[in-house]
């Protein structure tokens, strides 16, 4: 008890500084990206002329498009790889977490072992068969994974966190005459919503972060998005340095903006859903 | 880990509606990764571009890998080293972190968001741009270095230091492994502390004793999935160094890439899909093994039944 208050003190000198650190290189971005080409490399963390031009210029790189275009193509893209991941991470989820079915312990147990299976073995024939199908630079590849269980983690989420729900709930509804579809809709499923959240929330920042898939289907200038869009700066002879890192700045703003919004979800999500199980 | 409630055996079978909700799931597993994974091992042992349909070569791919392609000799070991230092270092960090965050101190949550930020945006091709900048022989971090009378090189340009870069940018992008964590510690009940307390144990004796032990099951999962993960890394090798300089980076999957989609050598590329996914499986193996011996797991009959 004495030594409540003194400890206490002690642990903001040591979380002060340790989250400064960690910050810091994103305080020097902000600064960064409204620097000219030769303030960059002052040790400085503002400018002393305020480079807005940054902004502008990086805005319309690419003659043809504006990041606009870009933003516009990933947001859609995203739409539908979160509607198609939490919708299969719930009805998965609950067919894995309640209903009893022949070989479900087996299947259960495949699931498991795609979430250690290296994307790479399964890329070049899905590739292939993309090609084939006529469907490399569209968003197709991209999107399609989502709506038939790519994400096995946020199945292996949400059965965990089924499993957390007591069986009473179904049963009472069982015995007032409701089938296993009424018990999902009626009551699972909304008892679901913070796993869902987190599942949600984290396909998002995922597959904005997915650049690997983006690089590989999509070609045209028309369909990219706007990590492909920050990669036609890198691309170049001479990097336009504080331009890229004003565009790159922009591109976490999204996931940004979902994280405060969501915070709670984040680490509440992982604890509820219980990786222990 | 992976606990599992044993179900009654007397309730009720739902074959129709269990496959019809899992039917996603099911779909997308043997047309997306099933059947992928099988033409996979076939086209491992074929010469396939593409264009024309794939001969059969026998083990002719995995015979030249394995003798005579010195790219695949260099890219294991980058990786092999990178896995090696980035693993355990992000999950001693991630740990430190958690138990600091774990802490009930006035304000918890500013904190918490501070230092999770870097790795919300940790994987993207933004940070890879920030990194390359920071890094340069004119960025940001030889200026720090100069205030202290360090001259400073090109990190990045480097062969003895690129590698340690993206090493430590592995680690700064420690958070999920740390979520992990910190949900963990919250599920350590607070009663074994205060008894320990009550017997007059330290700080240290709690953490080698209590906190360890009671962690050991989530320490596992990143664990193992911190390795699986640190053998496929790609994009911070592609956009900061593309595998230079000298291929001091030259990260397995970088090679990977390029052998696939540079050069649509779609066998070759397979078998040394097929040679990661041998390694990787004999990695989670020895882990699977080694954990007897030190995951510990409540005893049947707690909490979480």
């Amino acid at each position: 008890m004495m030594t409540e208050k003194q400890s206490s003190w002690k642990n903001h000198l040591l979380l002060i500084p340790f989250s400064l650190l960690m910050i810091y290189p994103v305080i020097w971005w902000i600064g960064a990206s409204l620097k000219s080409q030769t303030e960059l490399s002052l040790p400085t963390l503002w400018p002393d002329k305020f480079m807005w031009e940054n902004y502008t210029n990086g805005w319309t790189y690419s003659s043809q498009y504006t990041f606009a275009k870009f933003f516009g193509n990933t947001l859609v893209m995203e739409f539908w790889n979160v509607l198609g991941g939490v919708l299969t991470a719930a009805l998965v989820g609950y067919g894995f977490g309640r209903l009893n079915f022949r070989f479900r312990n087996f299947w259960f147990s495949v699931l498991l072992m795609t979430l250690m299976l290296p994307s790479q073995v399964t890329i070049v024939p899905q590739y292939i068969l993309y090609t084939k199908l006529g469907l490399t630079d569209s968003y197709i590849p991209l999107i399609l994974p989502h709506f038939f269980g790519g994400g096995a983690f946020f199945i292996f989420l949400v059965v965990q966190f089924i499993r957390g729900i007591p069986r009473e709930l179904d049963e009472a509804a069982q015995i007032d005459g409701a089938s296993v579809y009424g018990i999902f809709f009626r009551i699972i499923g909304p008892l679901i919503k913070p796993a869902l959240y987190t599942v949600g929330i984290f396909t998002f920042l995922w597959s904005w972060d997915d650049f690997f898939a983006q690089l590989l289907y999509l070609s045209s200038v028309e369909k990219f998005t706007v990590g492909l869009g920050l990669r036609m700066f890198i691309d170049q002879f001479e990097v336009q340095w504080g331009q890229l890192l004003a565009m790159s700045l922009l591109s976490v703003v999204p996931s940004a903006i979902i994280f405060f919004l969501a915070q709670k979800h984040f680490v509440e999500g992982i604890a509820t859903t219980g990786i222990k199980g | 880990m992976f606990g599992r409630k044993s179900g009654s055996g007397k309730r009720f079978q739902h074959n129709t509606a269990g496959y019809l909700f899992i039917s996603p799931w099911l779909i997308g597993f043997l047309l997306l990764t099933l059947w992928p994974i099988l033409q996979s091992l076939y086209l491992s042992f074929t010469e396939y571009s593409l264009l024309d349909s794939p001969v059969w070569v026998g083990t002719d791919n995995y015979s030249t890998i394995t003798t005579s392609d010195r790219l695949f000799v260099k890219s294991l070991v980058v990786t092999f080293t990178f896995v090696l230092f980035a693993v355990p270092i992000k999950l001693l960090f991630s740990l430190l972190v958690a138990m600091l965050l774990n802490k009930n101190v006035k304000g918890m949550s500013i904190y918490r968001t501070l230092i999770y930020f870097p790795s919300l945006i940790g994987g993207s091709i933004a940070v890879a741009a920030l990194w390359r900048n920071m890094f340069g022989l004119e960025g940001y971090i030889n200026h720090i270095l100069s205030w202290f009378g360090i001259q400073g090189i090109g990190w990045i340009a480097n062969p003895d230091t690129a590698l340690g870069t993206l090493i430590l940018l592995n680690a700064w992008q420690f958070g999920s492994t740390m979520v992990i964590f910190l949900a963990g510690l919250k599920q350590i009940p607070k009663d074994l502390y205060e008894s320990a307390s009550v017997d007059g144990a330290g700080a240290f004796r709690k953490f080698y004793n209590i906190t360890l032990p009671m962690l050991s099951p989530v320490m596992f999962f990143n664990l193992v999935l911190g390795i699986i993960n640190a053998f496929q890394m790609f994009t911070s090798a592609f956009v900061i160094t593309n595998g230079g300089p000298a291929n001091s980076t030259y990260m397995y999957v970088l090679f990977l890439y390029e052998k696939a989609f540079r050069q649509y050598q779609m066998g070759y590329a397979s078998a040394l899909a097929w040679i990661l996914l041998l390694i990787i499986g004999v990695f989670t193996l020895i882990n699977f093994t080694v954990s007897k011996y030190w995951v510990h797991y409540e005893a049947e009959g707690g909490k979480s039944r």
